[in-house]
């Protein structure tokens, strides 16, 4: 099985490294938005009371890691739909291949992917703007990162089987990921002195609102129970889940 | 090599449930070539997809290269190779890559794909090939990197859907001959499906009628002619003569649906070929000039016709595949 995902992760690699556009094309939104926004950013975290410790880097920067992750892996299910149209998906199931190697294959890869572009954004973020963060906060930040990348991907894998139209897809994942990228607060922190109460009330049941808490923690250095574990908790709760839904679905017939 | 009773499969729509198939007993053994014939949408594909475990039945059971279908379906897999109607080659991949996945996947060592796939290659005329994107190549380098893939494991029986469908005349008759040629050499089970009937007719050796989730006649493609309507005769005599000759021709044995023209008789007889010599025999001694004739072997179209009421084109039904 281990050989299986490789040679998937290997197949959807050659494809990506052909094309390297998409290292651009994906940080396109983020870098945007730490050049445009960041500045900004900066007078007002300095000016307004209620914002979370550390300075406007260390909010913005884990912020513009969810951004990263939502639109360059809730999206990774596009591919997915392009080799259900061209029948790439069916031969490989004929196959005695492991169908939950088809899936971890592509998610090793999106996720890998992830790394690489989150990689480059706190680079631009550190040598540009001077974002200071501790290397074991970053790391332990960027693992938090894959495994939303995982969570993610896998779920949009699970999203594009289920739905199976180039049209209903991107529909129902932009309605879902606006709310969701809002609530998560990842440009203005959502907190209980800057937001009113009812949505912050609201944002307390969005998952990635409790993990961009712990990752903005990672970028301050905290590393305590109080800072982390919520956030760590629901992340590896939300991976297995989503991870679940997706092996379901691809093992479900005529999937 | 393949066994299968009352296979079914019901689908679900928002117009109540579809049965797609209806309970279909076939038999196929090694090295045969077997064909499916039918229109689009009489349930060709979904049966191929329930023999090659992509579905699972309904109802009915099956075994396939020795595996049963719902107990053992990674057996089922390891045994065939399956072409699907639309291929499945990916655009953005190397052949090279989709060779040595496809290969690997079937267990093969890095070093027996990349030997097994230029094997392949160069049978099937897509060498050199191997570090092209998939998308630059033609249509029929397509379809051969298609079924170069479902061999890849040399699997002893392989499944094609409408292997030629889309393809220009000359890479059809092209690929009639390699499919003919890698069964010669390999003893390869081959079972496709087509909506073509020459193509029915000139590559297979047993041909299994299709129609509305149910098969309706089987036999060789002969066979299938001779029984349904027989021959076609058409001969062609002096003028003033039609009615004499006409008549001889209602008396030789199995003549059947007798037309006349101007100066032309058509019948139909079981066998044409053997009715004629007697038919030229019996013109002769009656002193008929005969100038003109002419045998038609009935087409599958014709069987298609007289077993379901309808022409394959009449049949198809519309959107469906």
């Amino acid at each position: 099985m281990p050989r299986e995902i490789w040679l998937v992760f290997r197949r959807h690699m050659a494809v990506s490294l052909r094309n390297p556009a998409w290292v651009i094309v994906g940080l396109t939104q983020p870098i945007l938005y730490l050049v445009l926004f960041g500045p900004l950013m900066e007078r007002i975290v300095s000016s307004t009371p209620g914002f979370p410790q550390g300075d406007a880097w260390q909010i913005l920067t884990p912020g513009l890691l969810v951004q990263l992750s939502l639109f360059g892996s809730l999206f990774a299910g596009f591919s997915l739909l392009a080799d259900l149209t061209t029948g790439v998906l069916e031969r490989l199931r004929v196959t005695p291949a492991r169908r939950l190697s088809l899936l971890l294959g592509r998610v090793l890869h999106d996720t890998v992917q992830l790394l690489v572009q989150a990689v480059i954004l706190i680079l631009l973020a550190v040598v540009i703007f001077g974002l200071r963060a501790p290397l074991a906060g970053i790391a332990l930040c960027l693992t938090m990162v894959a495994l939303i990348g995982i969570t993610l991907s896998a779920a949009s894998y699970a999203l594009a089987l289920t739905l199976r139209s180039e049209e209903t897809f991107p529909a129902v994942l932009t309605s879902i990921s606006t709310p969701v990228l809002l609530l998560t607060g990842i440009l203005v922190p959502i907190t209980t002195n800057l937001a009113p109460h009812w949505l912050y009330t609201l944002s307390r049941l969005n998952p990635f609102a409790h993990v961009m808490e712990a990752q903005r923690a990672t970028f301050r250095g905290e590393y305590t129970v109080d800072a982390l574990l919520t956030g760590s908790v629901v992340l590896v709760a939300i991976t297995a889940l989503t991870i679940w839904w997706a092996t379901t679905t691809f093992h479900r017939e005529n999937a | 090599m393949i066994e299968a009773r009352g296979l079914a499969r019901t689908f679900r729509s928002r117009g109540g449930p579809v049965e797609a198939v209806r309970g279909v007993d076939l038999d196929v053994a090694p090295g045969e070539l077997v064909g499916f014939l039918g229109p689009n949408g009489a349930g060709k594909t979904t049966t191929l997809r329930l023999l090659t475990t992509l579905l699972r039945p309904t109802t009915g059971r099956a075994t396939v290269g020795g595996c049963d279908l719902l107990t053992d379906p990674v057996g089922v897999r390891r045994q065939i190779g399956y072409v699907a109607q639309g291929g499945g080659t990916a655009y953005e991949c190397r052949v090279r890559e989709e060779i040595e996945i496809q290969g690997r996947f079937y267990g093969l060592s890095k070093a027996d794909t990349v030997r097994r796939g230029a094997a392949l290659a160069s049978r099937l005329d897509i060498a050199g090939l191997e570090h092209r994107l998939v998308r630059t190549l033609s249509g029929g380098q397509r379809r051969r990197l298609d079924i170069a893939l479902g061999l890849i494991h040399a699997p002893a029986l392989v499944f094609l859907d409408e292997p030629t469908t889309g393809l220009d005349p000359q890479s059809r008759a092209n690929l009639w001959e390699h499919i003919r040629a890698l069964r010669a050499e390999h003893g390869l089970t081959v079972f496709l499906t087509t909506h073509y009937l020459d193509e029915a007719d000139a590559l297979c050796d047993r041909v299994l009628v299709i129609d509305n989730g149910t098969i309706v006649a089987t036999g060789t493609p002969d066979e299938l002619k001779s029984r349904i309507s027989g021959d076609s005769v058409s001969v062609e005599v002096a003028p003033g003569t039609v009615p004499d000759a006409a008549g001889i021709a209602g008396r030789l044995p199995g003549a059947h649906e007798v037309t006349t023209g101007e100066n032309t008789i058509r019948f139909r007889v079981p066998r044409g070929d053997t009715a004629l010599p007697e038919l030229l025999r019996a013109l002769h001694t009656h002193g008929i000039d005969l100038r003109s004739v002419q045998v038609h072997r009935p087409s599958l179209n014709d069987v298609f016709l007289t077993l379901t009421g309808r022409t394959l084109r009449d049949a198809e039904v519309p959107g469906a595949a």
